[in-house]
């Protein structure tokens, strides 16, 4: 699987509070919870022209806090394509693959800058930046896991491997 | 040989029948499958849009609504509706609506719905206080809880186990969210990402139950997939008063640990969280010269709503008045805790020193209602979360403290310790 866009770049320890405010957690819609995505940190985030197909460059720890899996839906909704941080908290990684949502640890995020195209390939397992054209190492997904994202997310799998027949 | 086993790893050998690894990935039947009105309705969804009729187990799910109940806005009515309903049709005894309820991390163990030796998965971080009583349990999402609706199971990766050592005796007034927070400001906000963190030494047997579910419930601000506790006497004793018999689970002698720190609570103080990561904390001598001023006190949360915390502030509050400048709100973690505290005298003293009181419910602690804050104003909380904006305003400050700390802050009208009143 190949993915292209333009990067947006956030620090470390990028918590779920800070990816959707809980004052937002009314609903449960991608769409809604997306306009606010980002809110307190960046305003208008989600509701800005040019999300729609970019990609998320993050620190250490993203996703850290609540379990609110209303994070990386409002990150989906948002129609961002995938998110590479330097590490995730253990929760929203779950949740991720959960709902199918492109994510991948990337070795380092100095080599980037806001706005650059970038081309992650998760085959290969790499990151290349298309205005620089350097090219950095992302940690492939252990095989389980890769089973559960190519099903399409947790409930597909259920429905594929578990449920088969039973229903 | 056989192997010498961390907790964690003895409760998944004893669901399995086999001894586990950390790191392999495994397909469980859980005990409990906990929601509450922000993830359920989005499990629901789920579990519906994947072509669920019938939930796997309806005894083994529990659904609470605790955080924006009594419900704020008609978006948060809609979405308790839609668990109400859902439990109603799905026949799923263990919901509980307000007035009947309270914070599910306060209201499961009190209720004796979580057994030593469960698995237990929560559409909700804070799941991991059960730790305290022994079992595992762990904090998931919502297509997980989802998951759990259509065929009973979760997957889960073995977690490698950090060892706490507790040792020696505390200090008055100093209680277990002292313990967390030195814990998180040693080992940083993701210190134990994936791992859990396991209590144990000679310090464990004088903390009580309380401050244990305390303890517990921060090991996800350091990344924990839980924080758990040994099965000893006074764990036995709490189940007992709720009629379960439970299997004693304790660590082999020298398992395989990741890590292993040392805490001494003779030299531990109360500590304060500063903004904005609860891993900030510093203790209450350093803080206290700083004579922050503070607009808000929060005593409650599935952090300190219980007994033990709601006493130790009335404690100290006793016969004295909130500062003039400042508000202090008490919220009992549940029914229960609110009835007990009614019979005790305790919601007498916070009446008439001036205090709200709330009734059970999240509400400010994740910015929801009932005392959510303006931009600028500064809060003493005894939550778990001092997040950019999680109490209302991305420009408040949240520190966190104990309920001693909380209390006295709220006398004095900045941040100080019991002593100093
Ligand atoms: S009290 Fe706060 S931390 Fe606990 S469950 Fe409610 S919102 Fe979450």
């Amino acid at each position: 699987m190949r993915l292209t866009g333009k990067v947006f770049i956030f620090g470390n320890n990028i918590d779920t509070d800070v990816i959707i405010p809980g004052r937002y957690l009314v609903t449960s819609e991608a769409e809604e919870l997306a306009r606010y995505c980002f809110e307190d940190i960046r305003p208008g985030f989600g509701r800005r022209a040019g999300v729609k197909g970019s990609i998320i460059l993050a620190g250490e720890n993203f996703g850290s806090g609540s379990s609110r899996e209303h994070a990386p839906l409002a990150i989906k909704g948002a129609g961002i394509k995938c998110v590479l941080a330097k590490s995730f908290s253990r929760i929203f990684l779950r949740n991720a693959i959960n709902i199918g949502l492109p994510i991948a640890e990337v070795s380092q995020i100095d080599g980037f800058s806001e706005g650059d195209e970038i081309t992650v390939d998760f085959t290969k397992g790499a990151v290349r930046n298309n205005r620089t054209k350097e090219i950095f190492k992302i940690t492939s997904l252990p095989e389980f896991i890769q089973k559960i994202m190519k099903s399409g997310g947790w409930l597909n799998y259920i429905n594929n491997f578990i449920l088969r027949g039973a229903r | 040989m056989k192997k010498e086993m961390t907790i964690t790893e003895k409760i998944l050998a004893r669901k399995l029948g086999r001894e586990v690894e950390p790191g392999e990935f495994l397909l469980l039947e859980v005990d409990v499958g906990l929601g509450n009105d922000i993830t359920a309705p989005l499990a629901i969804k789920e579990f519906q849009k994947y072509g669920g009729r019938k939930v796997f187990n309806p005894d083994k799910i529990v659904l609470v609504l605790d955080h924006f109940t009594p419900n704020k806005d008609i978006k948060s009515a809609q979405q308790s509706k839609l668990v109400r309903c859902f439990a109603q049709e799905q026949g799923i005894k263990k919901f509980f609506d307000e007035g009947r309820g309270g914070i599910e991390h306060v209201l499961l163990p009190e209720e004796g719905l979580i057994k030593p030796g469960d698995l237990v998965v929560g559409a909700d971080s804070h799941t991991c206080t059960y730790g305290a009583l022994g079992a595992l349990a762990v904090g998931v999402g919502s297509t997980d809880l989802a998951g759990v609706f259509l065929c009973g199971q979760v997957w889960l990766r073995v977690p490698e186990t950090i060892k706490i050592e507790l040792v020696g005796n505390l200090r008055e007034y100093v209680s277990g969210k002292d313990i967390v927070l030195k814990i998180l400001s040693i080992i940083g906000v993701d210190g134990a990402n994936y791992k859990v963190l396991e209590f144990g030494g000679d310090g464990v047997k004088k903390i009580s139950m309380d401050s244990r579910f305390t303890i517990s419930n921060m090991a996800v601000e350091a990344g924990a997939k839980t924080g758990v506790f040994p099965v000893d006497d006074k764990t036995v004793e709490y189940c007992q008063e709720r009629g379960i018999r439970p299997v004693e689970i304790i660590a082999d002698p020298a398992p395989n640990y990741a890590k292993e720190i040392k805490l001494n609570l003779d030299d531990l103080d109360l500590q304060v969280a500063y903004p904005y990561l609860p891993s900030k904390g510093k203790d209450i001598q350093e803080a206290a010269k700083e004579k922050i001023e503070i607009d808000q006190v929060v005593i409650g949360s599935c952090t300190n709503g219980r007994m033990e915390d709601l006493r130790m502030a009335a404690s100290i509050l006793k016969g004295g008045r909130v500062y003039r400048k400042t508000r202090c709100i008490i919220i009992p973690g549940s029914q229960q805790v609110y009835y007990q505290a009614l019979k005790e005298g305790l919601i007498e003293i916070f009446v008439k020193s001036d205090c709200v009181i709330a009734p059970p419910t999240c509400g400010p602690c994740l910015g929801g209602h009932m005392g959510v804050v303006a931009e600028g104003e500064k809060v003493v909380a005894t939550t778990n979360r001092n997040f950019v904006g999680r109490m209302g305003h991305p420009r408040s400050e949240i520190y966190l403290a104990s309920p001693a700390v909380a209390a006295a802050s709220a006398l004095k009208g900045y941040i100080c310790g019991p002593q100093s009143i």
